[in-house]
């Protein structure tokens, strides 16, 4: 497998061919953020926080779909970025209501980690407050959408790892919604296992376990990936 | 079929024609102002005055859409505009000497005569539900022509240095996309025509296939032999029943006469073209998105690269052109690289159709070269708004912006237009007057964009909501200068960071008003 | 070096954030050195006064009394910290925003669900009327220093009373600072 050689930062960085941008920042413990990314599971590019600049392109690049290029040059951390992804987060928390302090994932979140990463003390967008549902009818877990960032990983995980696709996203836009099946209750969901690997994958309090109360609601994220590497490698 | 099969069919059809032709628009536009029902009319008056000399036809779209139902009266070249089925036997007479009930319209207008046909040559001269009719104006030549005279590699040289730009909207050039899917490596390359035309005001491309659907499954099939595909798609909204219906009939008729399937004019070439319908999602005219519908899942965007020219449908090469490009495509060939190169502007080579609304004497669809002034299409062409002045065009609909009319001079060609912060899109051209205020009509396209965002990407759906909003509080006189400031910069944000093209574009019509007519949102800020 | 004329506010929310504050514990007597206390639901003091340095505003705007006095608060104030989640999002306090209209969800719980001769509560000049949507402070006025937290932890408050004592630019970043929740 070839090497590539590129900067980040003005610091230059191998990388495996064929790795993201992601990835090879990762592995030299540059911190780029993101949302909708999930070890394990295929990226969607969807979250828009990982974009970063890239020398002689006009447009940003999402580095969770960006697979490196010799001596490209990189950069993760200028003003811009920082202001949009701040806009992002902003965004999100301006979208639905995610109340942290009655929250179940309170300091699990990689919501709340990522409104501290982006400086974010307050929001400079009118909330929306909607009204969304609470679906408790699963047995052993429950969906907040209150606190949904529809970022996918459990539709994703659900498919790809656990193999049965029982969630997906139906609607658009602002009124898109996370579903079970044909959007019938989680409980009546005839195709969930059960297995709760989208528990492991949620990245706010969205999806919980049921029983969980305020700040109880953690969770082993790296799981998936465990998982995922067992199978493949054999382990 | 060979060329004489196909050379008889014309000349026969030639033969069957009457000295006095009737013609009448059956288009969607005409057909719900009542066109259907005139036709029959003309029909049945025809046969009561025994006149075995003059034929009614059926035909696409002749272009005055506002003045419809219209009808045409060769060879003495006649139209009659907002024609009624009353009007029938009124216009017989009027061969003989009698006074049509009708009003007369002006073929002599510069509506008319400014205009330069290439993909509407066929359009409102031939019956689009008869494959006869196409091939009697020299149909399906041109692909016998590509197929038995010229390599793969001969025919994208000739889109190539014709300088066709892709008519979807962003006018990428058509023979470099058509060059990288034979390039690219496939056990099986697909064409994809995209008919998902959704910009609110825009019907070029429903016209086109409601007037002369043939002339567009032939550019197909050129563009499959040339990048070496076997199968297409069409990719059309819903919300287009006529054009469905007459691509399907197309279709049938192609294939019965052996223009589509399994050895095309015997020449080892196979190629076959399916329809699919969208189900009303304006995201879908995204090549990513309509690809993802077409495999039956969900119609959502994906970030490219990889670009469908190398992974597509089903991760295979896929070449997606727009209706009107594929369109463009016969009289290429037929007419050559050089003829095609010769018409239009330096780097906007051919002609552009418009879909010309909004407040405008002329509302219909023309087809113009590329460089012409919209000061000509507006006010020469269009005749101008009924009252008041003009104020603004639109172009390039919901993704495109809002051109004063201080810049009306600015020649209608991909990089004008993007110079003055809007884009050529796929042709929608909405004329404002003085009377509207333009944080409306910005407010208007946001919301579009809102209600159409696929959600699946933050910065188009929670900012098109958001920016809606803040229009919103504009527009109540309850937004600061502040306010105003966080839009712009929500705006530079969302084009900057959105996955796909709804989201980049989804800003202009609020920057492009912003620029222009700062002094409407400023009126209604406080403080 | 003069005293800071320091006010401490309580609009629509639970009063956990002065908990906190009281949380300080001996701290509160070094600030007692730099500070003097002005106005606050822990002192008697009716009318809110002019020409305060700091106000810590507790809570988010909910009725037609947290909006006469935010105002009021803003006009006379230097220094105006949004004090808690809140101040800051509505947070708990705007749990009812999604519910819609105040008359319908007052009349909800006050008649439809009151087990004895529900009514709707009425007392005007005693109990203020309803907003119709809670708002985050900064929605109505505009506020100089966001401290978020539900509470703010006693040695996030402190920390910022300490900056503001020490003057100069005010800069809160990182997880001990600006964590929600």
């Amino acid at each position: 497998m070839a090497a590539r050689t590129f900067t980040i930062n003005d610091q230059l960085i191998s990388a495996r061919e064929g790795e993201t941008i992601l990835q090879a920042a990762r592995e030299h413990g540059i911190f780029i953020p993101t949302l909708c990314y999930l070890d394990g599971v295929s990226a969607v590019g969807a979250c828009r926080l990982c974009l970063v600049e890239i020398e002689g392109s006009r447009m940003l690049r999402p580095a969770c779909v960006t697979p490196v290029v010799e001596e490209m040059v990189v950069r993760t951390d200028t003003e811009r970025l920082r202001e949009y992804r701040r806009m992002i987060i902003e965004l999100l928390f301006a979208e639905r209501n995610h109340i942290c302090a009655v929250c179940v994932a309170n300091g699990h979140c990689e919501l709340q980690d990522l409104a501290i990463a982006v400086g974010m003390d307050h929001v400079r967008f009118d909330y929306a407050f909607p009204r969304c549902d609470v679906d408790i009818s699963h047995p052993l877990f429950g969906i907040d959408h209150n606190r949904c960032v529809l970022c996918t990983r459990c539709v994703r995980v659900c498919d790809e790892v656990e193999g049965v696709h029982t969630w997906d996203v139906a609607g658009r836009g602002a009124d898109a919604r996370v579903i079970t099946d044909m959007r019938q209750p989680w409980g009546e969901a005839r195709t969930c296992t059960s297995c709760g690997k989208c528990v492991l994958a949620c990245p706010t309090g969205a999806i919980f376990r049921r029983g969980a109360t305020v700040g109880e609601m953690e969770r082993d994220r790296n799981k998936i990936a465990y998982i995922v590497a067992a199978r493949e490698q054999r382990w | 079929m060979d060329l004489s099969e196909l050379l008889a069919i014309a000349e026969h059809e030639n033969a069957m024609r009457r000295p006095i032709c009737i013609r009448c628009c059956t288009a969607l536009g005409c057909q719900s102002a009542g066109a259907l029902s005139v036709k029959q009319r003309l029909e049945e008056a025809v046969a009561e005055v025994d006149r075995t000399d003059i034929e009614v036809l059926g035909v696409g779209c002749m272009g005055l859409c506002g003045h419809g139902p219209l009808v045409r009266v060769d060879p003495v070249g006649i139209l009659y505009e907002h024609v009624r089925a009353a009007d029938a036997p009124s216009i017989i007479a009027a061969l003989d000497g009698g006074e049509a009930t009708a009003p007369q319209g002006d073929l002599q207008h510069p509506f008319f005569t400014l205009q330069k046909r290439i993909v509407l040559e066929n359009s409102g001269i031939i019956d689009p539900e008869r494959i006869e009719s196409y091939i009697a104006a020299g149909g399906y030549q041109a692909l016998y022509h590509v197929l038995h005279e010229m390599t793969p590699a001969e025919v994208i040289d000739v889109v190539t240095r014709s300088g066709l730009r892709g008519r979807g909207g962003a006018g990428y050039p058509t023979g470099l996309k058509w060059a990288t899917v034979a390039k690219s490596h496939g056990d099986r390359k697909y064409v994809v025509c995209n008919a998902d035309e959704g910009d609110p005001g825009a019907f070029m491309d429903r016209s086109i296939i409601e007037s002369d659907p043939h002339k567009v499954l032939e550019g197909m099939a050129i563009a499959a032999y040339a990048v070496g595909a076997d199968q297409g798609y069409v990719y059309v909204r819903a919300e287009y029943p006529l054009a469905i219906q007459r691509l399907q009939r197309a279709i049938a008729q192609a294939r019965r006469f052996g223009l589509l399937g399994a050895q095309i004019f015997d020449a080892g070439f196979t190629f076959r073209i399916d329809i699919r319908v969208g189900a009303g999602a304006f995201v879908c005219g995204e090549e990513t998105a309509l690809m993802a519908s077409i495999e039956g899942r969900r119609g959502t965007p994906r970030p490219r690269p990889p670009y469908p020219a190398e992974s597509g449908l089903w991760g295979r090469p896929t070449l997606v052109n727009n209706v009107e490009t594929f369109a463009n495509i016969p009289p290429i060939i037929r007419n050559g690289a050089e003829w095609f190169a010769s018409i239009g502007a330096e780097t906007s080579k051919g002609t552009k159709v418009f879909a010309l609304t909004g407040k405008i004497r002329h509302t219909g669809l023309i087809e113009v070269p590329m460089g012409v002034t919209l000061r000509q299409i507006v006010e020469d062409m269009g005749g101008g708004v009924p009252e008041g002045r003009v104020k603004a065009v639109q172009t390039g609909g919901p993704s495109g912006g809002c051109i004063p009319a201080a810049l009306l001079d600015t020649p209608v060609d991909y990089e004008s237009l993007q110079r003055v912060g809007s884009i050529m899109g796929s042709g929608g051209m909405v004329v404002m007057d003085d009377s509207t205020n333009m944080v409306d009509v910005a407010r208007f396209y946001m919301e579009f964009c809102k209600d159409e965002s696929c959600g699946k990407c933050i910065p188009c759906r929670a900012g098109t909501a958001q920016m809606l909003h803040m229009l919103d509080l504009i527009r109540s006189g309850q937004a600061t200068a502040a306010d105003l400031a966080r839009l712009e910069q929500l705006c530079m944000m969302v084009k900057e960071t959105s996955l796909c093209g709804l989201g980049q574009s989804a800003p202009n019509p609020v920057l492009s008003t912003m620029k222009y007519f700062r002094e409407e949102y400023e009126a209604l800020v406080r403080g | 070096m003069e005293r800071l004329r320091l006010a401490t506010i309580w609009l629509g929310g639970c009063s956990g954030c002065h908990m906190s504050f009281l949380d300080l514990d001996e701290w509160l007597f070094e600030l007692a050195q730099h500070i003097d206390l002005v106005y606050s639901p822990l002192a008697d003091v009716k009318e809110y006064p002019e020409h305060v340095d700091v106000a810590l505003v507790e809570g988010a705007v909910a009725n037609e009394d947290n909006l006469h006095l935010i105002r009021q608060v803003r006009e006379r104030t230097r220094l105006l910290v949004a004090f808690g989640d809140c101040a800051v999002t509505g947070n708990v306090t705007a749990l009812r925003n999604p519910l819609g209209a105040p008359e319908a969800l007052l009349h909800t719980i006050y008649v439809e669900r009151a087990e004895i001769a529900g009514r709707m509560p009425h007392a005007p000049g005693i109990v203020p009327r309803l907003l119709d949507k809670v708002y985050p402070v900064h929605k109505i006025v505009p506020v100089d220093v966001y401290l978020p937290g539900c509470p703010p932890p006693a040695p996030r408050i402190r920390a910022l009373l300490e900056q503001i004592i020490a003057g100069g630019d005010i800069r809160l970043t990182g997880r001990d600072m600006i964590k929600f929740g």
